[in-house]
């Protein structure tokens, strides 16, 4: 039964997983089993290799010292941004800027481009299954320039209801949507979106936190303009997060935050802004997290993003068909049921147990997973669900992960049966 | 030994506190709670006025509670509670308005400061600052000879902290709803 899962990707999951410390038996009282891989993944022995040995070999601020610990510093951040550049298939390298996460991304778009082309009468269009992230810049922005908010709705099944796409981006300036939901797991048709907002006249601004740790991804082929990932989920460091753009955009947007790194002159009567990307890098950039970085885009490249995409699909298959097996209609996993149309994250809901106490009889278990809104309150009130219980897989999970969640909560059930 | 502890404390730290901060399920969802949980007591709605409605949210997860009050000459002649939420913050409700039912709004205050001195990790003697306590509660303050009884059931919250919350909600909102009564 535990080949079902895994295949022709069977260097991904159990074998996977021994590159990750944190996950090692002996790490803990108990063993791990990780699965909230879409809140923050965990990092590989080589990520972490990687920042280690800049702090010990190349320490030193970037793009300043003449000396050649500095021109080292400078390379090794250059050509993580070249790597991360390739990893996404980025016209340019200069198309890649560093952010704290995809939150910073997305408010540099508001407050930059926003800024400059957003007034009454404008339209930026989101969809209701968008992350916080996604929504609140644009409420923040939309107080002060008086534009207009238009939501894509969502259907019963957890899709996007396009059936007045058109209506929607009449006369709107930009679409902002995920490309894989954080709630439900599904997939949007990215490239379908990029065309009708082109045809509207619109640009396409993609959250991408939840697709590019488990899809290869083109940017190219996508057809976007914008699009945010971090680094922290996709076997990445925290604090290191990439706005793509294209680089016309990015030419013709005005600077994000001002300060150091981000200007070539700075007189008395004003200042001129470095190129791109470094005009929307201010201060020093976060250098060591930004080498893990590109560790873990060299990691994801030796798996094979399609290789990761099909461990995934498999699992997910195997998760969806064992928690229906064993719970039938106890248990609501909400989102697409198709596993080739979803990412292997698994909202549920068991019986009337709280997903407070459903996640904490789990953490008894060693069991991780998420309980809450996921920062998603707006499509949660659209599911009517005040939490949910996440579960989400990733590179280092296999059956007996999935085979221990479904233990766990089939003993949560025991636990508060009345 | 939790490991977060090993990785974030001395030696020294943790004999001192270690045995403290574990903790398993059993300290957490003792059998009165769950017998709280799944039979609530004076659940429901009363007439407003009346009683007063006050309303409480947590909004980390969403939990939502409702105390209903009706007071009548200082004393709390009944009380209800409505909303969702998890077994901490149901239970937690439910032992409140067995407590707090026909006793002066005087006690009520009384038990909902040694309540809530419980609910802080200062209170539970497990170290660090009382930082859940009201601004005018004296950090060292014990529970003043309150009897809380039934209500010692939720001590072991104190070791989830991310359930504290949970606990303390519906006194909080208990709370709202005792000043509402005497707006």
């Amino acid at each position: 039964m535990n080949s079902t899962a895994g295949g022709t990707s069977s260097r991904i999951g159990k074998s996977t997983r021994a590159d990750f410390p944190i996950l090692a038996d002996e790490a803990h009282d108990k063993p791990i089993i990780y699965l909230d891989s879409a809140a923050s993944s965990q990092k590989p022995r080589c990520v972490l290799e990687a920042m280690n040995n800049y702090y010990e070999t190349i320490n030193a601020n970037v793009h300043r010292g003449a000396y050649e610990l500095a021109a080292q510093a400078t390379e090794a951040m250059e050509t993580a941004r070249a790597e991360t550049a390739r990893f996404v298939n980025a016209y340019s390298a200069n198309e890649i800027v560093f952010t704290k996460n995809v939150t910073e991304a997305f408010n540099l778009v508001a407050r930059s481009w926003g800024g400059a082309n957003l007034g009454p009468g404008d339209a930026v269009v989101i969809t209701e299954m968008e992350h916080h992230a996604n929504i609140v810049p644009w409420q923040m922005l939309a107080a002060e320039k008086g534009f207009e908010i238009r939501w894509i709705s969502v259907t019963a099944d957890g899709q996007l209801d396009l059936s007045n796409l058109d209506r929607l981006l009449d006369g709107a300036k930009l679409l902002g949507v995920t490309a894989m939901s954080n709630v439900l797991g599904t997939l949007n048709p990215i490239r379908r979106l990029a065309d009708a907002a082109h045809n509207s006249g619109a640009l396409i601004l993609v959250d991408a936190a939840q697709y590019v740790p488990h899809l290869p991804c083109d940017v190219q082929a996508l057809g976007a303009d914008f699009l945010g990932f971090t680094g922290h989920k996709m076997c990445g460091p925290t604090g290191v997060g990439v706005l793509w753009a294209r680089a016309e955009l990015l030419e013709a947007m005005p600077p994000f935050m001002g300060g150091g790194e981000m200007i070539l002159d700075v007189r008395k009567d004003g200042f001129t802004p470095n190129h791109i990307p470094h005009k929307f890098e201010a201060g020093t950039p976060p250098i060591a997290e930004i080498v893990g970085l590109g560790a873990a885009v060299r990691y994801l490249d030796g798996l094979g993003m399609e290789r990761v995409r099909e461990h995934e699909v498999s699992l997910t298959a195997y998760a969806l068909r064992t928690l229906q097996e064993r719970y039938g209609d106890d248990l609501a996993v909400h989102g697409p049921a198709e596993p080739a149309c979803r990412g292997g994250v698994l909202s549920m809901s068991f019986r009337d147990i709280h997903p407070h106490d459903l996640s904490q009889v789990l953490d008894d278990r060693g069991v991780c997973v998420r309980a809450g809104h996921h920062c998603a309150k707006p499509l949660m009130r659209h599911l009517g669900l005040a939490a949910t219980t996440r579960a989400s897989l990733y590179v280092y999970n296999d059956t007996s992960d999935v085979d221990a969640l479904a233990d766990a909560i089939g003993a949560a059930g025991d636990f508060f049966a009345a | 030994m939790p490991s977060v502890l090993r990785a974030i404390f001395s030696p020294h730290e943790l004999a001192v506190y270690g045995s403290k901060f574990v903790a398993g399920l059993e300290d957490l969802y003792r059998e009165i709670i769950l017998d709280h949980y799944r039979n609530p007591r004076n659940r429901g709605e009363l007439e407003v006025p009346p009683a007063v409605q006050a309303v409480g949210f947590n909004p980390l997860c969403g939990d939502e509670i409702v105390v209903y009050l009706e007071v009548r000459d200082g004393v709390i002649v009944d009380l209800s509670t409505g909303g969702q939420g998890c077994s901490i913050s149901q239970s937690s409700a439910s032992m409140m308005s067995t407590a707090v039912k026909g006793r002066t709004v005087l006690e009520a205050r009384r038990l909902v400061r040694a309540f809530k001195h419980m609910m802080s990790i200062h209170g539970s003697g497990i170290g660090g600052s009382g930082d859940d306590l009201d601004e005018d509660e004296p950090a060292d303050d014990s529970q003043n000879g309150v009897k809380l009884g039934d209500l010692e059931a939720l001590r072991g919250v104190v070791k989830f902290p991310v359930r504290i919350k949970c606990a303390t909600l519906s006194w909080n909102t208990l709370v709202d709803a005792l000043e509402q009564a005497f707006d």
